[in-house]
């Protein structure tokens, strides 16, 4: 056995984005301490999150950096990737603190505290897509979620908030730990945490019949399948969605779930059995699509309706990896993961430009409220509607959402050039299901009130910044989708 | 890019960034009029796309594709979902293409005059140029994917119409009843899409290209892939066109669309159905074609002659116009059925036929209700005493939709009858014999709908009726009925063009 140096050489380059990102939350600490200005917090957070979308994005640009090396296995590696997942978290925090400016004017929230949580979470996500070991991987999405525990809960003085927050806490608590259980398993199996290095090694047909295995990749997919909420594992999510406040409920869907996603892909790409993992997969994410549709047809309050959408939502985002068993080839194995991605980013995209035109569109601080009380908004702000059907529309995967519509569409090729024709239709059905829903919101933000007089809102300037831009970039992806595909394929 | 490839974009880019214009400018009038003018150049780049077709003709005919653009646009887009901006225009598409435009025109000058119940007359022109964007994209699309994606920009847009201007009145009743029918409309018509979409990517998956002149013939597919393939799109086009029984869309999206709603939905939206049926389904995949064949036409039979009876006991107006269209478009699907070339060229004819004379019929029908506020048969009776000119218009359309040689509705029903009978065996002859009887059905409730409405004593509603014509409606009018005169008596301006492709296109079925 060679010698191997105890001192490791550590690229900070490659760290650069994880050390803006918990830079950035610490400095908001202090700020709040030393300044204690609300716009001084804020102020820090925003240009923390863009300095990290900035950093990932450059340090992405160059070549595949890795570190934390044990021979070629490797902890930490920062390539095409793991620089799209931190530049998007980072955006999505800076789409959210846009988001949450009524919330935080309207007093009821300690503004220190938010951006901090809002900034660790963020850290999480950044060094998510870096993960190269389980360990890594699970503090990641733990870091990732442990803030939203206190940010779900973090109104004063609100139940539902408080109820939220224990529901969400215990059920992601009992993720993570089903999670960490498959993970000392499969240690136990293979003696490696290395995602790839697991992969080599699972290869092995001796170890894969073992029933230990089995019950090792099924915990730790079902404890992320947690995070994602995919059925069977999704009731926390429209009780925790809807007991948020509107911006945190808008993080939840968005940078929470494509961080579930992102573990999810990791450890099905580079660790597990596609032959164990595809087919468990394919149902779960056929059921999830059902489910979450389904149910979303009767819902009368909005964020439920959100919720459940984004539960039916994941189920798309999965679909392509239930392909998996079924790909011959690792060229068609690379494209289902890039499909997933893919969908996954004009996704979080377009929930974002929706949970921002319900924000706009609600009173200062309330939450999403019930459906009707969004009636004829549209029609009171033609802008800020038109912004939020159009969201609606995409994420139902129609023209003019051009954005949904490409998503739609690459989930449908991805599973057809894999094979999995079934799923293909059950995705199909779906879309239409999906749409009598979406239909039936955006419908309503154009028909007349008749004879009730709404409440006077008027749009807060940073919620409308932040829905023109969400809805800016969802028309130049949805023009020119290839952008899109070919950052989710690097 | 020469001439043709100019026209070939102007036709799509006049009405889109017509639609624009009509959203950013605020006045009501001035906007409606910008649509109008952007529709109306649209159909001068339409009808132009047909000179220097002699010369593409030559240079195509050097490929081996049995589809021969007169002129072709081929851009990549997204290469990573095989999504390329092709797009072309043949003797198939081009009398497609015109109606498409010419209709539209006539809706939009139609809402310079009349804007259906009071909505904003701005946003319904800039809707059916988006509508009208859709359609034209979808009959010009030479790539799978771009034909899907162009298929799917109507339907919102489409649903907007029915529900935003559509129905009698503001009361929640008739309200709940045009949501009803567009969301029916929106939910029907996706899933024939999403079909359409699975379909596509069969076949791309399968092909590795979705370029419609190279997969046309189907020689780069195995059966079984052509026949699942055939299957996904046949039921997507069935959806739209419709065929029975996938039809219960139909009648209350037509029923309750506004007038101009209803002349685009009968007059070019359905096509797009039957031009897929031609142009994708047999064309991609003949095998699977020639397999489903005697399914299809014993369906397009069966909506002839279902389509037939219900029209024989409707009450309302607009709706038994609506399941006329059941009928008419089964003789479209049957002449399609055959696969022969007489079949196809009855299917076209009867397409461009069915446009002119059910738009024709729709406006008339708009006309009626929104003079006597009423559309059932029973208060509409003596129209011919008050009201002659519309009362003679109507049924100079009735005759037209009846097929009476002379006018443009014959030749598609007996062609795909006679279609049906040189197709021979007891099957098809059977058919043939069976839309036949479809077609004597055809002339009985028309000639029942003269019946009840032009003779006998005016009812009150029809008594009230002044008998002159707005000037608008006049223009609307007079280019259908002269196209449902030109096209009956000389039916070579859609098959002249229309042969040498249709005869590509069976070429390639045997």
């Amino acid at each position: 056995m060679s010698e191997q140096s105890l001192v490791q050489a550590v690229d900070h380059l490659a760290l650069l984005p994880a050390y803006l990102a918990a830079g950035t939350a610490v400095l908001v600490l202090l700020v709040d301490l030393v300044l204690a200005r609300p716009v001084a917090t804020v102020v820090t957070a925003t240009s923390g999150a863009v300095a990290t979308a900035v950093g990932a994005a450059a340090v992405g640009s160059g070549a595949q950096r890795r570190t934390f090396c044990v021979g070629s296995d490797c902890s930490y590696v920062f390539g095409g990737r793991a620089a799209l997942v931190a530049a998007l978290v980072a955006l999505l925090v800076l789409g959210v603190l846009a988001l949450s400016g009524p919330l935080l004017r309207a007093g009821n929230t300690p503004v220190g505290e938010f951006c901090f949580l809002l900034t660790c979470s963020m850290t999480g996500g950044v060094v998510l897509g870096a993960a190269g070991d389980l360990i890594t991987l699970i503090v990641a999405v733990e870091v990732l979620t442990l803030p939203l525990y206190v940010l779900v809960g973090l109104r004063r003085g609100s139940l539902a908030s408080a109820e939220a927050a224990v529901t969400f806490f215990v059920v992601s608590v009992v993720a993570t730990a089903l999670t960490l259980l498959g993970a000392a398993l499969l240690y136990a199996v293979t003696g490696g945490l290395h995602l790839e290095r697991l992969g080599t090694l699972l290869a092995d047909e001796a170890l894969l019949d073992l029933p230990l295995t089995t019950v090792a990749v099924t915990l730790v997919v079902a404890g992320l399948a947690f995070k994602v909420a995919a059925v069977p594992f999704h009731a926390w999510a429209p009780a925790t969605y809807d007991g948020a406040p509107l911006p945190v409920a808008a993080y939840l869907s968005t940078a929470s779930k494509l961080g579930g996603v992102i573990a999810l892909l990791a450890v099905v790409q580079h660790a597990l059995p596609p032959e164990v993992t595809g087919p468990v997969l394919a149902l779960v994410a056929a059921l999830t699509m059902t489910v979450g549709n389904l149910v979303a047809l009767r819902q009368r309050r909005t964020v439920r309706l959100l919720a459940w959408s984004s539960v039916a939502q994941a189920g798309y985002i999965l679909a392509p990896l239930g392909a998996l068993a079924l790909a011959a080839d690792a060229d068609a194995r690379t494209a289902a993961f890039a499909a997933a991605l893919a969908y996954a980013v004009f996704f979080v995209l377009l929930e974002l430009a929706a949970f921002a035109g319900v924000v706009a569109l609600r009173p200062a601080g309330a939450d999403g409220g019930r459906l009707d009380e969004l009636r004829g908004a549209a029609r009171r702000h033609p802008w800020v509607g038109a912004g939020l059907a159009f969201a609606l529309i995409g994420l139902a995967g129609l023209p003019p959402g051009l954005a949904g519509l490409f998503a739609k569409v690459t989930v449908v090729r991805s599973l057809l050039g894999g094979g999995a024709g079934w799923l293909a239709l059950v995705v199909a059905v779906n879309a239409v299901i999906g749409l009598a829903y979406y239909l039936r919101f955006a419908a309503l933000l154009y028909s007349s009130t008749g004879d009730v007089t709404p409440p006077v809102v008027r749009p807060a300037r940073a919620v409308a910044v932040a829905l023109a831009v969400a809805t800016v970039v969802a028309l130049v992806v949805g023009f020119a989708p290839q952008i899109v595909l070919d950052l989710a394929a690097s | 890019m020469s001439v043709g490839d100019f026209l070939l974009v102007a036709v799509l880019a006049v009405p889109a960034l017509g639609a624009l214009a009509v959203a950013a400018i605020p006045r009501d009038r001035a906007a409606r009029l910008v649509g109008t003018l952007a529709a109306a150049l649209t159909l001068v780049a339409a009808v132009a796309l047909v000179a220097g077709r002699d010369q593409g003709w030559t240079t195509y005919a050097a490929t081996a594709s049995a589809v021969r653009p007169w002129h072709s646009i081929d851009l990549p887009w997204v290469p990573g979902l095989d999504l390329r901006f092709h797009l072309g225009v043949d003797g198939i598409s081009w009398p497609l293409v015109v109606l498409t435009a010419l209709l539209t025109l006539l809706c939009c000058g139609y809402s310079l005059w009349r804007v259906p119940g009071g909505g904003d007359g701005r946003a319904l022109v800039a809707l059916l140029l988006v509508v009208e964007v859709g359609i034209l994209g979808t009959f010009l699309a030479l790539d799978l994917v771009l034909f899907f994606l162009f298929f799917e920009v109507v339907l919102l847009p489409m649903y907007a119409i029915i529900v935003g201007w559509g129905g009698d009145g503001t009361d929640p009743a008739s309200l709940d009843a045009r949501r009803r029918a567009g969301r029916k409309f929106a939910l029907y018509t996706l899933f024939g899409s999403v079909l359409l979409l699975v379909g596509v990517y069969v076949v791309v998956a399968a092909a590795g290209t979705a370029d419609i002149m190279v997969l046309t013939g189907g020689s780069e597919l195995s059966r079984t892939t052509q026949l699942a393939a055939f299957t996904l799109l046949a039921f997507a086009f069935a959806v739209k066109s419709p065929l029975w029984p996938l039809h219960s869309w139909l009648p209350d999206a037509h029923t309750q669309a506004p007038t101009v709603g209803s002349v685009l939905l009968a007059g070019v939206l359905l096509k797009m159905g039957t031009y897929g049926l031609i142009r994708v389904a047999v064309g991609v995949a003949p095998e699977g074609a020639r397999w489903a064949a005697p399914v299809l036409g014993v369906l397009a039979v069966a909506a002839i002659l279902v389509g037939s009876l219900v029209c024989l006991a409707q009450t309302e107006l607009k709706r038994l116009i609506a399941y006329s269209s059941v009928g008419h478009m089964g003789f479209v699907l049957l002449g399609v059925a055959t696969l022969t070339a007489t079949g196809i060229q009855a299917a076209l004819i009867g397409n461009v036929a069915h446009g002119v004379i059910t738009g024709l019929l729709f406006f008339l029908a708009g006309a009626i209700k929104d003079r006597t506020h009423t559309g059932a048969l029973s208060e509409l009776s003596g129209l011919r005493e008050t009201a002659p000119r519309l009362s003679g218009l109507l049924a100079f359309a009735a005759v037209a939709s009846l097929g009476l040689p002379g006018l443009a509705g014959f030749w598609g029903e007996a062609f795909a009858v006679v279609a049906a009978v040189e197709a021979g065996g007891a099957l098809w002859t059977t058919l043939a014999v069976l839309a036949a009887i479809g077609g004597a059905l055809t002339a009985a409730y028309l000639l029942r709908l003269l019946r009840r409405v032009t003779h006998g004593q005016p009812t009150p509603a029809v008594a009230a009726l002044s008998p002159g014509l707005a000037g608008a409606e006049l223009v609307a009018w007079t280019p259908l009925v002269l196209l449902a005169l030109a096209v009956g008596l000389a039916p070579t301006l859609v098959l002249g063009v229309a042969e040498a492709p249709v005869e590509a296109l069976v070429g390639v079925l045997r």
